[in-house]
């Protein structure tokens, strides 16, 4: 059943990620591009996604388990370290040269563009790079 | 600064169902809709691998499901061909290293209050903003 959540989910992300214009990578980046022309769309779809998810969670968290799932996964890791710090800055510099984020760039597939097939391998062989990088340590 | 095409309705609503769709996610699975993680997961981890490739094939449908309404899509891939490869591969090692990207840490996290998501948001910001001033749109 967990298949079926899953596959909701990700439509509904999808839809929300369609609606909001972030499939669309020069949006993204007018929201980044702060000191010439600003676009702050993206902000907007963040505190429409927070105000949504926070309380909602928080309220369902307490309660019992996952409906489908035996149990919660939750992040356990709260340190602050170099990895963190280094893994966002790579992450925000490839962002601002792409304007593609990873849930935008898998949306993105159903545009039938080269550029973003491009886009999303090379995005794959870093989440493949980085596991092995991480997995040394 | 000049603001210019801000739509804050849209990406309100759009943010919405980003934020229910995470929460569906929660709910039924029990997990944190993280995009990077749930793309890396598909090719790194043999658990919940079918849960996550679901996920992902659901983000390819929203938009699909969008444009059966009649609506265009707009999706502007601005800069160059080797930028794009550049930026994909830092998306993908950053988020991997990271642990997270605009989806975990900027709404998932944020939404927990958790200061590592806080704190790693910030810096992507900031490096995307500062990535964008220098190669620009």
């Amino acid at each position: 059943m967990t298949k079926l959540s899953s596959l909701i989910s990700g439509i509904v992300f999808g839809l929300g990620l369609t609606i909001s214009g972030m499939v669309n990578p020069e949006k993204v980046l007018g929201f980044l591009n702060i000191f010439d022309a600003w676009d702050p769309s993206l902000m907007f779809v963040m505190i429409g996604a927070i105000i949504i998810f926070s309380p909602l969670h928080f309220i369902f968290k307490r309660k019992s388990r996952p409906i489908f799932a035996k149990n919660f996964v939750l992040p356990s890791n709260n340190n602050i370290d170099n990895n963190l710090i280094i893994g966002a800055i790579m992450f925000g510099a490839g962002w601002g040269l792409a304007g593609l984020c990873p849930g935008p760039a898998i949306s993105a597939i159903s545009f039938l563009n080269t550029s973003v097939y491009l886009f999303v391998i090379f995005m794959f062989l870093g989440f493949y790079l980085g596991n092995i990088i991480q997995s040394r340590k | 600064m000049n603001i210019i095409n801000f739509t804050p309705v849209s990406a309100f609503v759009g943010g919405s169902l980003i934020g229910f769709a995470a929460f569906v996610f929660f709910v039924f699975n029990g997990r944190i809709a993280g995009v990077s993680s749930i793309a890396s997961n598909s090719i790194i981890k043999n658990e919940n691998r079918f849960d996550n490739i679901l996920f992902l094939l659901g983000l390819i449908i929203g938009p699909i499901l969008y444009s059966l309404s009649g609506k265009e899509i707009e999706s502007v891939l601005t800069n160059s061909l080797p930028l794009l490869i550049i930026g994909g591969l830092l998306v993908g090692l950053g988020t991997k290293i990271g642990n997270g990207c605009t989806s975990g840490h900027g709404v998932c996290g944020i939404s927990r209050f958790s200061l590592r998501s806080i704190v790693a948001t910030i810096a992507f910001i900031i490096t995307g903003v500062i990535t964008v001033s220098i190669f620009g749109i």
